[in-house]
């Protein structure tokens, strides 16, 4: 059995996948998007080590908080650089019949990978950009991993949600949206897209860490660009 | 006549015997559906609202109490009638001749009278004076009969908050009763129940009861003449929903004429007026609009009520709360929901009038209670977070199915139990004067069993709780001993005939013990057994401040190392009260609730091995201390959850903030996940939740600009209050507490 390195636990999570979710956030990162509001979670040295059985255990003790559509969510860091923990952590889920989220780049895709995904419910699968340009300049690898991820969760039929980050000047704009939009179209798996805006806050980690963030100096959208794409969104 | 009044209800006891809940029982009509059917506010109760709400900003003018009468004792019938508009009122009654004016009840102690006029510029009438200067109060009383050690118990605030100068309250008349059978049956079987007792010896308890069935008889009588006075007669039933309404309101009125007592709560009306309003419909003498419209006049009043109080008691009651609590929802024992459309309308109230903190609107949760009811519950928690939840589940086993919550957290069978009243004990300090082997550092008093302060080395677990034990066992004993003085007093010179009356004679009584610091104690038990404290002393010996080095487990992360510490101290306590036998032969019950004098028992508290700085704030009611939580909400209401009911009959508090983005990103999924959390909690055997849902930025901005937010409404510690009516104090710790936001 392998142990999982943990950085945090936030045991009310509505924001990473549906209802309310126990969100297990991975210690190490093999990316490091400009936009990154973890970057505590990089490092792959860190984090809480956890036998899989005691961290579902953990998850239990919430499960009267799931409803019908709750359960956990597992995020990070990359979850996909401990794979065979996280799959062994679905699957004691999935034996107590807690609903099973991953929260992921979608960049490594290997045997390991695809056990992990035959436990998981659902995908929230983090499509950062568009196009392969600005795959290779702002997260530093190529757009041709994720696209392999979702081609498999389509294949396997794994529900998932698409998301991406909403940075002005890189992705704000209305050909972005629509090329997520016909990514999605091309994958029946894909059953929502979430449109999250840029945020900031991060700043106070990375000063504390003593590292620049990279964005610093980008603008956060407003709400009424947000409220435009997501109009493009809804009108296809 | 009275079978007139009744026409087209189902018959049963309720006829032959005072039984509400048989009546509730055989005519209610549940409802299971959404809130789509509700009406909006008519015209007329706009109007009257502007006129509400003119008053009201008036009042926060006049530095929050607008006027005083202090020539007239508060009594039933000592004042002319009152209105707002007597044109347009529906329900009428008010407690003095004047809308928030307010009158002088000095039964509890005249000295708090008199205090209570000189803080807002008046002074106590020399015809009230005279008449007091012959008269014992229930204050009097009190300290006539108090020992040396009971006195300094108070003075060094390691027991606090006693009624021991103002009206107890915490008692629910079963203000239904008057609309359901008239005075005149109330009065009849109440001379029945005097009579019975001639065939008995008499003991000083037939003695005492026979005296005070001969007030709840008068009393009676006099709440018809008040409502003669308002151009009612009340002596027979209600004959449709407005007179069941004015009826249940003049009951509930006369008493808060007759006591001041700190929480005046309503009961469960909702689902009982109800039927009436059903029988109306049905018969087409009322629509929709009319019955919300007759629901929103009756809440109009319960916002109007007002008691005098001085700024010492407003420290530990801040808000100028009447605690007018209306439990609502619940299921019934037979599996149907008591949710009626009428549980509904009176929520409704806080869109039709707007947010307010009173009445204290008390969902009784079950995880049973129709889907529709569970989201517009969550709905309006979300959008005027005045509203708090109690674990019906978890009550209606002991209970039954017609209880109510009376202050903010203590249930009982309307009409059939009532309670005594006992404030609460710091226990934070109290560990700290064990420690001190018997020395209060803060006020500089040598209190309780003498020993040996622990000083010189790390403290040792073991060898605390040892210690810590003696010291509960001592202060339990004088606590009950204490509260037994303060009810014996209560009972003789301020008896609450009226609410009594309302009651069944044969009344089970609780006496009601609270502990305040439960979170500080757990986290400094924690701490002796988990990191190393050092205790640091004063030139004369005595412990002021602790070293503590190491980290330790700490309450509110779901950690049970130290959750069943909290536990356990909760356990430990009411075993120790239960010790020591009280007054009328009442049943122990222990609350975990502070209202807002968790800032008061801070300031009066050295420093805790916790870490914790001398004087700082405690967390409210059974929360975790603020900013202490590192695994988010839920963790921190397991923990909360795990303080077992059984030990704390009479409620275990937890406020709980969250910030809107934390909670979901929609409206609907807002809605959705706020019943998943409340379902969740309870089902963890959890008893009581306020909600906000609010960012600390908007509390900032009221803070900065009280004026641009005159109606802000939050939840504090089982009751809700306006923001603005907190000192700045209570306002900065309740800004400091811990919200949940998203990571």
């Amino acid at each position: 059995m392998k142990a999982g390195y943990v950085h945090s636990i936030q045991s009310l999570g509505t924001v990473d996948g549906p209802g309310v979710r126990f969100v297990v956030f991975m210690q190490g990162c093999n990316l490091r998007c400009g936009c990154c509001h973890n970057p505590d979670t990089w490092d792959i040295s860190g984090g809480e080590s956890y036998s899989a059985s005691a961290l579902s255990e953990k998850a239990e003790k919430y499960r009267t908080y799931f409803g019908e559509k709750g359960g956990v969510t597992v995020s990070g860091g990359e979850p996909l650089l401990q794979a065979e923990f996280v799959s062994e952590f679905f699957r004691a889920c999935h034996e107590k019949g807690i609903h099973t989220c991953l929260d992921t780049s979608g960049c490594i895709l290997n045997d390991v990978v695809k056990e992990l995904l035959s436990h998981t419910d659902r995908v929230l699968l983090d499509m950062k950009y568009t196009n392969e340009e600005a795959y290779r300049k702002y997260v530093g690898c190529s757009m041709e991993g994720p696209l392999a991820f979702l081609d498999y969760l389509n294949e396997v039929g794994i529900p998932t949600t698409l998301r991406q980050v909403i940075i002005p000047s890189l992705n704000d704009t209305a050909e972005n949206i629509t090329a997520l939009s016909k990514i999605s179209e091309k994958h029946p798996c894909v059953d929502k897209i979430e449109l999250l805006p840029f945020r900031k806050i991060c700043m106070t980690k990375y000063d504390k860490m003593g590292i620049p963030f990279p964005f610093a100096d980008m603008e956060t959208p407003t709400k009424e660009k947000m409220e435009y794409l997501e109009s493009i969104l809804k009108d296809r | 006549m009275q079978n007139e009044c009744w026409k087209g209800f189902a018959g049963g006891k309720w006829q032959t015997e005072i039984n509400v809940r048989d009546f509730i029982q055989a005519n209610y009509k549940e409802y299971t559906g959404n809130a789509d059917f509700l009406a909006s506010a008519t015209p007329r109760t706009r109007r009257l609202m502007e006129k509400v709400n003119a008053l009201f900003s008036l009042e926060r003018q006049y530095g929050g109490v607008l006027d005083v009468d202090t020539t007239t004792v508060s009594s039933l019938t000592s004042y002319a009638p009152g209105y707002i508009d007597k044109d347009e009122e529906l329900i009428v009654g008010l407690q003095t001749s004047r809308p928030l004016r307010r009158g002088v009840n000095p039964f509890g102690g005249i000295r708090m009278a008199r205090q209570a006029c000189e803080a807002y510029g008046y002074k106590l009438s020399d015809k009230v004076e005279e008449y007091f200067r012959y008269r014992t109060t229930h204050n009097d009383g009190v300290f006539r009969a108090y020992t040396d050690e009971m006195r300094a118990a108070r003075k060094c605030h390691v027991i606090t908050g006693l009624p021991d100068a103002y009206g107890r309250g915490r008692i629910i008349g079963d203000y239904r009763r008057v609309a359901l059978y008239g005075v005149d049956r109330l009065i009849e079987e109440k001379k029945k129940d005097k009579a019975a007792l001639a065939g008995r010896d008499f003991n000083t308890d037939d003695v005492r009861l026979s005296e005070e069935l001969f007030q709840q008889i008068t009393f009676l009588g006099y709440m018809k003449e008040m409502a003669k006075m308002y151009g009612y007669d009340i002596s027979a039933p209600a004959k449709n929903a407005r007179e069941a309404m004015q009826w249940t309101y003049f009951a509930y009125l006369a008493s808060i004429k007759e006591q001041n007592g700190a929480a005046m709560s309503l009961g469960r009306t909702s689902t009982f007026f109800d039927i009436y309003f059903e029988r109306d419909i049905a018969q087409g003498i009322l629509t929709e609009e009319g019955a919300q419209e007759l629901m929103d006049d009756f809440v109009i009043k319960l916002r109007m009520a007002r008691h005098l109080r001085t700024p010492e008691y407003n420290a530990l009651f801040g808000g100028d709360p009447m605690w007018i609590t209306e439990a609502v929802g619940g299921m019934g024992e037979d599996g149907r929901t008591l949710v009626t459309k009428s549980s509904f309308r009176v929520l409704n109230t806080l869109y039709t009038l707007g947010s307010s903190p009173e009445p204290n609107l008390t969902i009784l949760w079950s995880n049973s209670l129709p889907e529709g009811f569970k989201k517009f519950c969550a709905k309006v928690s979300a959008d005027t977070d005045s509203i708090q939840y109690e674990n019906d589940d978890l009550m209606r086993p002991i209970y039954g199915d017609d209880y109510a919550i009376a202050c903010c957290v203590s249930a009982m069978r309307v009409g059939k139990q009532m309670q005594f009243f006992g404030a609460r004990c710091n226990m934070g300090k109290l560990l700290l004067i064990a420690l001190n082997g018997g020395y209060d550092a803060e006020s500089d008093m040598h209190i309780g069993p003498q020993m040996e302060p622990m000083t010189g080395a790390p403290l040792a677990f073991d060898k605390v709780m040892e210690r810590f034990d003696i010291y509960i066992d001592w202060l339990s004993r004088l606590y009950v001993n204490t509260m037994n003085v303060i009810h014996y007093m209560h009972d003789k010179y301020a008896y609450e005939k009226t609410q009594m009356a309302l009651h069944d004679t044969d009344v089970h009584r609780f006496m009601a013990f609270g502990i305040a610091g439960l979170s500080v104690v757990a986290d400094s038990l924690s701490a002796i057994k988990y990191a190393s404290v050092m205790p640091k002393t004063n030139e004369n010996g005595f412990i002021v401040d602790f070293e503590t080095a190491g980290s330790f487990p700490k309450y509110g992360n779901d950690d049970d190392r130290v959750d069943l510490i909290a536990k356990e101290m909760a356990h430990k306590m009411i075993c120790a009260l239960r010790r020591t036998p009280t007054y009328r032969n009442a049943e122990h019950t222990l609350s975990v609730l502070t209202i807002t004098s968790n800032v008061t028992y801070g300031k009066n508290t050295g420093a805790t091995p916790c870490g914790r700085k001398k004087g700082e704030p405690y967390a409210p009611g059974a929360n975790p201390m603020h900013n202490r939580e590192e695994n988010g909400a839920l963790a921190s209401l397991n923990s909360v959850a795990k303080i077992s009911y059984d030990d704390c009959r009479d409620g275990i508090s937890n406020t709980f903030s969250i910030t809107p983005d934390a909670l979901g990103k929609t409206e609907e999924e807002r809605i959705c996940n706020l019943v998943s959390i409340l379902d969740g909690y309870f089902a963890k055997g959890a008893h009581h939740l306020n909600v906000n849902v609010l960012n600390r930025e908007t509390l900032l901005k009221a803070y900065e600009n009280p004026e641009e937010y005159p109606n802000l409404t939050i939840r504090v510690s089982g009751y809700a209050v306006n923001f603005n009516k907190l000192s700045r104090e209570q306002q900065k710790e309740v800004i400091s507490r811990t919200f949940h936001e998203v990571m």
